[in-house]
């Protein structure tokens, strides 16, 4: 090998090793792609928050884009996206399903009156079986539903105004 | 008398918490089977651990689901194929052989490979320089 080349040949390497570092860097491991999205939503029939003679499904929403919220009164996160949530609702684009993950009634209850109540309706995943159909690892989640009932996307994590305004509104609006 | 009965009883106390601390699944083969089959799988909420050693409240309900299923007479692939339809291939520690995985599994082995032939080609290029010295050195 020439002098030149030896000394280039390490520095190649490095700079495609940084290469990869720096992509590496950008990427959030905690954010795995879900197999679900482009798939029918997995159906549930669950009782109604505040009410639980009455029950939610997902029969309900055919016909309609929706989202489905995945929160819990346990979840930190999910208070931060709230207002978020409220304020998205009082726009009433799209209607907003909620999922209270493994919680308690009153204690999800409270919740909502005491920083508002953004959902058409809120299904009680008590077990968490409903969850585990979703593949939900994270609360809070949200998943975008067409009028067919196809999941078209999953954010993991809440929902940021910079998602909202570049993600889900133009999804919605496309379907 | 009457002391040592109360000793004696005391000492069987401890029965008592036994009867209670028995484990929900009973059958000693599901459990076994439980173990296994979560020891290979990745739990989602602390991803460096398996469902069998994560406490996380996800790997709990997901091995309670996995031992009903396993009591329903799954086969270990029909659950795997369950919690890959939900969670994606980056439940299992070992992913399946796939276009996208690949390299996964190619690419340790060619870089060793690669590491090998650079080692073998450069001492193959010094031997022969030694040997060159050697030569000019013996004719000297």
């Amino acid at each position: 090998m020439k002098p030149m080349l030896k000394f280039l040949f390490p520095l190649a390497v490095l700079v495609v090793l940084l290469g990869f570092f720096a992509v590496g860097l950008k990427l959030d491991p905690r954010e795995v792609p879900s197999p679900l999205v482009n798939k029918p939503a997995p159906k549930f029939h669950l009782p109604k928050l505040g009410n639980p003679s009455e029950f939610v499904t997902t029969d309900d929403m055919l016909g309609k884009v929706w989202l489905l919220n995945v929160w819990a009164s346990w979840c930190s996160a999910c208070r931060e996206e709230h207002p978020l949530l409220v304020e998205m609702s009082r726009r009433g684009e799209v209607p907003l399903v909620g999922l209270d993950y493994k919680d308690t009634d009153p204690e999800g209850q409270a919740v909502l009156s005491e920083g508002g109540n953004p959902y058409s309706v809120v299904a009680t995943d008590a077990d968490g079986r409903v969850g585990i159909d979703y593949g939900v690892y994270g609360v809070p989640e949200t998943y975008v539903i067409d009028k067919a009932g196809i999941i078209r996307y999953k954010q993991i994590g809440p929902i940021t105004e910079e998602a909202l305004r570049e993600k889900i509104m133009p999804l919605v609006k496309g379907l | 008398m009457k002391f040592r009965t109360i000793i004696l009883l005391s000492l069987l106390l401890p029965l008592l918490a036994w009867a209670e601390a028995r484990p929900l699944g009973d059958d000693p083969a599901v459990e076994a089977r439980l173990k296994a089959l979560s020891t290979e799988l990745r739990c989602l909420v602390c991803q460096n651990q398996t469902l069998a050693d994560s406490s996380a409240p996800l790997a709990e309900d997901l091995r309670r689901e996995i031992r009903e299923q396993i009591v329903k007479g799954m086969t270990d692939k029909e659950i795997t194929d369950y919690l890959v339809a939900r969670y994606g291939d980056f439940v299992r520690y070992r992913p399946p052989v796939r276009t996208g995985t690949i390299l996964l599994w190619v690419g340790p082995l060619a870089l060793l490979l690669a590491g090998l032939t650079g080692l073998w080609s450069s001492l193959r290029r010094r031997n022969a320089v030694l040997d060159e010295d050697i030569g000019e050195g013996e004719e000297a």
